[in-house]
C-alpha cells in the first residue's frame, strides 16, 4: 500500500512545476552564491584623511593605510568637519585625522595620538574597520620604532554608538595560527553550516506544506475514509522528502567540494548518521506543524516563526558563546544549532561520533520530543 | 428488509453551535435514503459523523453492523464517500485518480468496471487528462466513479448535484437507481426540493433537526392544510395582501405563483375557496387573478414544517 502512495507522492512531486528545479538550484543557492554575499569580512573601506601634519611620517602612515587593500582612499579634507561632512553624505565609511606636529611630538616626546572616527551606523563595517586600522598603525609603529616612539590611536564614533581608544605598543609580534581553518575562510565556515539549511528546507518544510495542502483542497478528507493507516498516509508524506534530502545533501557535498576544494576532514558517514538524526527531529517537527495549521498560509507563517528563531539562536551566524547568557540558555532549543556543530566540526575539525556526543543526545532528545508531540497532537477523528 | 445503517439520538456541537441534535433514523438494504435540507442544516456533519471522519458528542450510529466510532477501520472498507467539494487529486490524471482509490483499497479497475462502466464511460475518454482540468460535471463523475470502484455496500454523496447541469443531474440520479439495484445502499443529501422525489425516503432536516422521515409520497399526503397557487397582476402587493388574511396560514412566493396554505375547516367566514379567495382579493383591488387548488409537493411541506416548528 505504502508502495502506491509514494509512487503517487513521486509523480506528484516530478509533476509540480517548480519542485523539483528548486530541489536541485537550492543547494548550488546555497552552496556558491550564500558564502559569498553573506561575508563577514570586510574590504573596500572608504576612508577620508585629514592630514594637518603633512610631514614624511604622516605621509608614510597614510601610504601604509591605503596600500593594505582594505581601505580605499576617497578624498582628502582639509578638516574634521569637512571630513564628517563625507559621512554624513555616505561617501566615506571612516576618518583617519593625523593631528599637526605629528613628527614633532614623536620626535621630541615619543609619543603622539591620531583621530580616528568611524560610521557605526554599519556595526561590523566601523568596528571592524577601526580595528584595522589600529593594527595597520600598529605595524606601522613598529617600523618607526628605530625612534622608539609610540603612535596612539583614539576612537570615536561621529553617528552615536561607541568610542574607545585603543594604545598599540609596539614591542611583541602576535602571530595567529588558525587551527582547523588555517588561512580563516569564511566560506569554510558558512558552507557546513549552509548544507544543513538546505536540508531543514527539504525534509521540515515541504512534508508538512504538503500535509497542509491535502487539508485545504480536502483530499485527506477522501484518503481518511478509505484504509490507509495513519503511518502509512503519513510515511508516504515523509520518505519522499527524506531521499530527497539526502540527495540534495550530497549535491552540497559535490559542490563545496567543486567551488571550494572543500571536504569533510572527518567521515562523511558520520555526517549521514547525524543528518539522518536531524532529519528525522526536523520532519517531527514539521508535522506538529501541519497538525496546527489547517491552511497553508498559516503552516508557511508558523514555520517562518519558528525557523527563523532556531536560525538565530543556532550560532549559523554569530557563535552562540557569543550571546548573552539567556540567548545562551534558550539556544538549546534551536535543533539546528546540533546539527551545526556536528556539520563544522566534522567538515573542519574531523571530529568523530564519541567526540560528538552532546549534540547525538541532543538530537536524538529533538526526534522523540518532536515525533511524540506530533503523535499527541494527531488526532484520529475530529 | 435488513437494516444497513441506524443511527441513534446522534448529537454533535461545534462551540457554542449545535449542529445536529437527537438524529435517530434507519435506512434498508438497498434504499435510497436522501437527506434533503438548506445549506448549513447539518448534512455534512452528519455524513462525516456516519463516515467516521467526526466523532460524535453522544449517541451512536452503526454501518453495516459496525460501530463508527469501535469499527472504523471496517466501515472505511466498506463504504463509498463523495464529499460535497471536489476532493481528487488534481495533480493526477482520471485514470491514476482512479487507480490510486482502487489499489488502496486492494482491488483493481478491471475488477469492479461493471460497477461504475456507465459513467466512466463518459470520462473516458479523457483519462489522461490532469483531474483539475476537468469541468464540473466530468469531475463529479470521476468522484463517483473513484467511491464506487471498491464496491461499497454503503454510498454516501454529499450534495452530489450541486453546480452541476441539469442533464448530468438526471444521469447521476438514474445511475443511483441503477446502483440501487446493485443491493447497494445510498445515502444522499440535497439541497434540492424537486430531488426528493428520486429518493425512496426521506428525512427532512432544518437547523441540526429532523423534521420528519418518511417516503416521499407520504409526506405530501400527510399535508394537513388546503394548498392554493395565486397568481395575479401586482405580485408583491398580492403577497403581502395574502398573508394579512384571515384563515390564511402561510404565504410563499413559488416561482412564478404563490404558494398559500390554508386551514381546512377553521376560518372566520367558513372554509377558504378559491373562489371566496379571489372575491377577497378582489375586493383589496388585486386584478387578474389566477387561482386553483393544488397538490402540495415537498417543497411545501418543508416550508409548512419550518413554520409548524417557529410556532411551538
Amino acid at each position: 500500500m505504502l508502495k502506491y502512495l509514494l509512487e503517487k507522492e513521486f509523480k506528484q512531486f516530478f509533476r509540480n512545476k517548480a519542485l523539483p528545479k528548486m530541489a536541485v538550484i537550492m543547494p548550488f543557492m546555497a552552496i556558491l552564491i550564500f558564502p559569498l554575499v553573506a561575508n563577514f569580512e570586510i574590504k573596500n573601506i572608504n576612508l577620508t584623511v585629514v592630514d594637518n601634519d603633512k610631514s614624511t611620517t604622516s605621509a608614510g602612515l597614510i601610504n601604509k593605510v591605503i596600500s593594505g587593500g582594505y581601505f580605499r582612499l576617497v578624498e582628502v579634507a582639509g578638516s574634521y568637519s569637512e571630513a564628517i561632512r563625507g559621512v554624513e553624505l555616505n561617501k566615506s565609511d571612516i576618518i583617519l585625522e593625523i593631528p599637526s606636529h605629528l613628527e614633532r611630538d614623536l620626535t621630541r616626546e615619543g609619543s603622539a595620538k591620531i583621530y580616528v572616527a568611524a560610521n557605526a551606523v554599519s556595526g561590523t563595517k566601523g568596528g571592524l574597520g577601526s580595528a584595522y586600522l589600529a593594527g595597520i598603525v600598529g605595524d606601522y609603529n613598529r617600523e618607526l620604532s628605530t625612534n622608539l616612539s609610540t603612535v596612539m590611536v583614539h576612537g570615536g564614533a561621529p553617528d552615536g554608538a561607541q568610542s574607545a581608544a585603543t594604545n598599540v605598543a609596539g614591542g611583541f609580534t602576535i602571530t595567529p595560527r588558525f587551527w582547523y581553518n588555517p588561512r580563516l575562510l569564511y566560506t569554510y565556515f558558512m558552507v557546513p553550516a549552509l548544507m544543513v539549511m538546505v536540508l531543514a528546507m527539504v525534509c521540515g518544510f515541504l512534508p508538512a506544506l504538503n500535509i497542509v495542502g491535502e487539508k485545504e483542497s480536502g483530499t485527506i478528507e477522501q484518503m481518511n475514509v478509505t484504509p490507509v493507516s495513519k503511518l502509512n498516509f503519513i510515511l508516504s508524506k515523509l520518505l519522499p522528502y527524506w531521499i530527497i534530502g539526502f540527495v540534495v545533501l550530497t549535491i552540497s557535498f559535490l559542490a563545496a567540494w567543486m567551488a571550494y576544494g572543500l571536504t569533510p576532514a572527518g567521515s562523511l558517514a558520520t555526517i549521514y548518521l547525524f543528518a539522518a538524526l536531524f532529519v528525522l527531529a526536523f520532519s517531527g517537527f514539521g508535522l506538529v506543524i501541519s497538525n496546527y495549521a489547517t491552511t497553508l498560509q498559516q503552516a508557511m507563517f508558523m514555520m517562518f516563526f519558528f525557523v527563523l528563531t532556531f536560525i538565530f539562536m543556532s550560532g549559523l551566524y554569530t557563535p552562540v558563546a557569543n550571546m548573552p547568557q539567556w540567548a545562551r540558555n534558550l539556544s538549546i532549543i534551536s535543533p539546528l544549532k546540533y546539527i551545526i556543530i556536528v556539520l563544522r566540526q566534522v567538515y573542519l575539525k574531523g571530529s568523530t561520533l564519541s567526540e560528538l556526543m552532546t549534540p547525538f543526545w541532543m538530537l536524538t532528545g529533538f526526534a522523540i520530543f518532536f515525533n511524540g508531540w506530533a503523535v499527541m497532537s494527531y488526532r484520529k477523528k475530529s | 428488509m435488513a437494516v444497513s445503517l441506524s443511527c441513534n439520538n446522534i448529537e454533535k456541537s461545534f462551540g457554542k453551535v449545535s449542529a445536529l441534535k437527537n438524529i435517530t433514523f434507519e435506512v434498508n438494504r438497498g434504499e435510497i435514503f436522501g437527506v434533503i435540507g438548506p445549506d448549513g442544516a447539518g448534512k455534512s456533519t452528519l455524513f462525516r459523523i456516519l463516515t467516521t471522519l467526526l466523532l460524535a458528542d453522544k449517541g451512536s450510529a452503526t454501518v453495516d453492523g459496525f460501530d463508527v466510532v469501535k469499527d472504523y477501520r471496517e466501515i472505511r472498507n466498506i463504504v463509498g464517500y463523495m464529499p460535497g467539494k471536489f476532493s481528487l487529486y488534481q495533480d493526477l490524471t482520471v485514470e491514476e485518480n482512479l487507480r490510486i482509490f482502487a489499489t488502496l483499497f486492494k482491488t483493481t479497475i478491471q475488477e469492479n468496471y461493471h460497477l461504475i462502466k456507465d459513467i466512466y464511460s463518459q470520462i473516458e475518454p479523457f483519462k489522461k487528462r490532469m483531474a483539475g482540468a476537468l469541468s464540473g460535471g466530468m469531475k463529479q463523475k470521476l468522484a463517483l466513479s473513484c467511491a464506487l470502484i471498491h464496491k461499497p455496500t454503503v454510498l454516501f454523496l454529499d450534495e452530489p448535484t450541486t453546480g452541476i447541469d441539469p442533464v448530468s443531474r438526471r444521469e447521476l440520479w438514474e445511475m443511483l437507481r441503477k446502483l440501487k439495484y446493485q443491493g447497494i445502499t445510498i445515502i444522499v443529501s440535497t439541497p434540492y426540493m424537486d430531488e426528493a422525489s428520486l429518493c425512496d425516503r426521506i428525512a427532512l432536516i432544518q437547523n441540526g433537526e429532523f423534521l420528519k422521515i418518511d417516503t416521499p409520497h407520504s409526506i405530501t399526503q400527510s399535508f394537513s392544510k388546503k394548498l392554493f397557487s395565486v397568481k395575479g397582476k401586482n405580485m408583491g402587493s398580492l403577497l403581502n395582501k395574502l398573508r394579512e388574511m384571515p384563515g390564511v396560514v402561510t404565504c410563499f412566493a413559488f416561482g412564478d405563483s404563490h404558494h398559500v396554505t390554508a386551514e381546512f375547516d377553521h376560518g372566520p367566514d367558513g372554509p377558504i375557496t378559491p373562489e371566496s379567495l379571489r372575491n377577497k382579493l378582489n375586493a383589496v383591488g388585486e386584478e387578474e387573478l389566477e387561482i386553483s387548488l393544488i397538490e402540495p409537493n415537498i417543497e411545501d411541506c418543508f416550508m409548512d414544517l419550518i413554520a409548524g416548528n417557529r410556532q411551538n
